[in-house]
């Protein structure tokens, strides 16, 4: 059987950025898609930063196909019959070169697929991989269908639920507290209205994300990015959450009363579905990444559990590309050397210790365990919407001195014992 | 708009094959249900007939959410073949 030296598995933004990188080089690369082209099997919320991976491809992202740049961001806190928002109009990021894009992954994907293969590399559709080649331990290639490829080194870009990271026992078995459902609804609206309805001008874009009421105390939000010409609305709640929720309900339920909402309501007023989709999050972090790599296999993008929940903001994406980038960096070098073992390839291990990457997962690596706290989705939201609503309410009667309103009302909700504590554990992160 | 008519507006590629089998013998047990309030496309149900669990692999927006929410290891779930399921073209 031909061996050829690299097969990478799974034509996402981890895949494809580890072909682009290894494209001219003295290698050859296979990449194998499960969807009918890159971006089919996709989805993200979704927004991506440019400041953490515009120098690994430099001159890709000029004529890249993203939606909007970000130049608004709100936050807004939902309770039973109220709300308040935070909203952040940045001129800074209304400044070339953008830092962040609203993105749609199954155009995007696509295009960059396309950029793949115009450097040479085969991106190959419709093919599952169903098992690795192994060879007196080491991984020697995949299998898809009837057909075996042999190669030296095999690159697991397969996704979050990552089944060839499994196969070659280099993850841990799912837990639900390690995860999260992410599930939006693409509202096609005009240009005009979305300008309007958010403020917007030109490709100006905006990014709104939403806790409290909507998902009725559970670990998660709800989120709405505006795109050129539509709307990705959607929530995204911890399975674990929903496994323990009281009283039940189906979750996809949630989405509709979110979406029947006055702060939502009149933002997607005429607008017409044109798709829904869902995906996993990973939210583990460090604490549940796989061993990324063993002989002859690399773990790239989500299926190394590369996402990380920060709070005010998930990301993955560029956690994606640039692991991608680091695993053709590792296997250059593995390749000069003709020396795929695992020995060789931990030199990708070490180029993500030196990168933003594995620094911010450290670094955030205790989110979830705050996040587990659902007063976080409940008592908060309601109390600091309470508060503002009782400090701006005028009735017949004399108003009391807004001081001791306000400090009766932060002593009963948010400064007595426990809520210290929980402000105290945000010091964590 | 129910959830049907949602992934009425997604495109599909069905395979004749199911991509996700469900074991009876544990689902008989179960209590909880957990694929049926978290699939995010509502495909599972209890078939009142035969008290047995089903699930309607067709509308399968292929998250993974039911084989990591069932924790009694019910959920046998795979992608479907190359070039089948769902095609986003938004995503």
């Amino acid at each position: 059987m031909e061996k050829i030296d690299v097969v990478i598995v799974g034509g996402g933004l981890a895949g494809l950025s580890c072909a682009y990188n290894l494209a001219g080089e003295e290698l050859t690369v296979l990449v194998l898609e499960r969807g009918d082209f890159s971006g089919s099997k996709n989805v993200t919320g979704g927004r991506i930063y440019l400041g953490p991976i515009r120098r690994f491809m430099p001159n890709l992202w000029e004529e890249a196909p993203f939606e909007r740049h970000v130049t608004k961001e709100a936050l807004t806190l939902m309770a039973e019959n109220s709300s308040t928002t935070f909203q952040l109009s940045s001129q800074r990021m209304n400044q070339r070169p953008y830092p962040s894009y609203t993105i749609l992954r199954s155009t995007f994907d696509r295009w960059f697929a396309d950029k793949v293969m115009e450097k040479g590399v085969c991106v190959i559709p419709e093919k599952r991989v169903d098992g690795l080649i192994m060879d007196d331990g080491r991984v020697a290639g995949v299998v898809t269908g009837e057909e075996e490829i042999a190669a030296e080194v095999v690159v697991a870009a397969d996704g979050v639920l990552s089944f060839l990271a499994e196969k070659a026992g280099l993850r841990k078995p799912f837990e639900p507290q390690h995860f999260a459902v992410g599930f939006k609804e693409v509202i096609q609206l005009s240009r005009e209205k979305i300008e309007d309805r958010f403020g917007l001008r030109g490709d100006e874009g905006m990014a709104y994300l939403f806790i409290g009421s909507l998902t009725k105390g559970m670990m998660g939000g709800g989120f709405l990015y505006t795109n050129l010409e539509s709307i990705s609305l959607g929530m995204v709640i911890g399975i674990d959450a929903i496994n323990k929720m009281e009283p039940r309900e189906e979750v996809y339920r949630l989405l509709d009363e979110f979406k029947e909402s006055p702060e939502i309501k009149k933002l997607i007023e005429g607008g017409s579905l044109s798709e829904y989709s869902a995906h996993m999050i990973t939210e583990g972090g460090m604490d549940v990444m796989p061993k990324l790599y063993s002989n002859g296999i690399l773990i790239v993008g989500d299926a190394a559990g590369f996402g990380l929940n920060m709070l005010i903001t998930v990301r993955g994406m560029e956690y994606a590309i640039a692991s991608g980038v680091m695993a053709a960096e590792a296997i250059k070098k593995a390749k000069i050397k003709g020396d795929f073992s695992a020995r060789s390839l931990a030199y990708y291990e070490d180029l993500l210790r030196n990168s933003f990457l594995l620094k911010e997962l450290d670094t955030f690596r205790h989110t979830l365990s705050i996040l587990k706290n659902p007063r976080w989705f409940n008592h908060y939201p309601q109390a600091i919407c309470d508060l503002y609503e009782k400090l701006m309410w005028i009735d017949e009667n004399p108003k009391p001195k807004l001081s001791s309103t306000a400090y009766r009302d932060l002593r009963k909700n948010i400064l007595n014992l426990q809520g210290i504590k929980d402000i105290l554990s945000l010091r964590r992160i | 708009m129910t959830i049907e008519d949602k992934l009425a507006q997604d495109a599909f590629k069905n395979d004749e094959a199911s991509h996700i089998t469900l074991d009876q013998s544990t689902c008989k047990d179960c209590r909880e249900r957990f694929c049926i309030y978290s699939c995010p496309a509502h495909l599972y149900s209890l078939n009142e007939e035969t008290g047995q669990m089903q699930v309607e692999f067709a509308g399968c927006l292929e998250c993974g959410t039911c084989l990591i929410a069932c924790i009694y290891g019910s959920v046998a779930w795979n992608y479907p073949r190359g070039g089948f399921g769902v095609h986003y073209r938004y995503g």
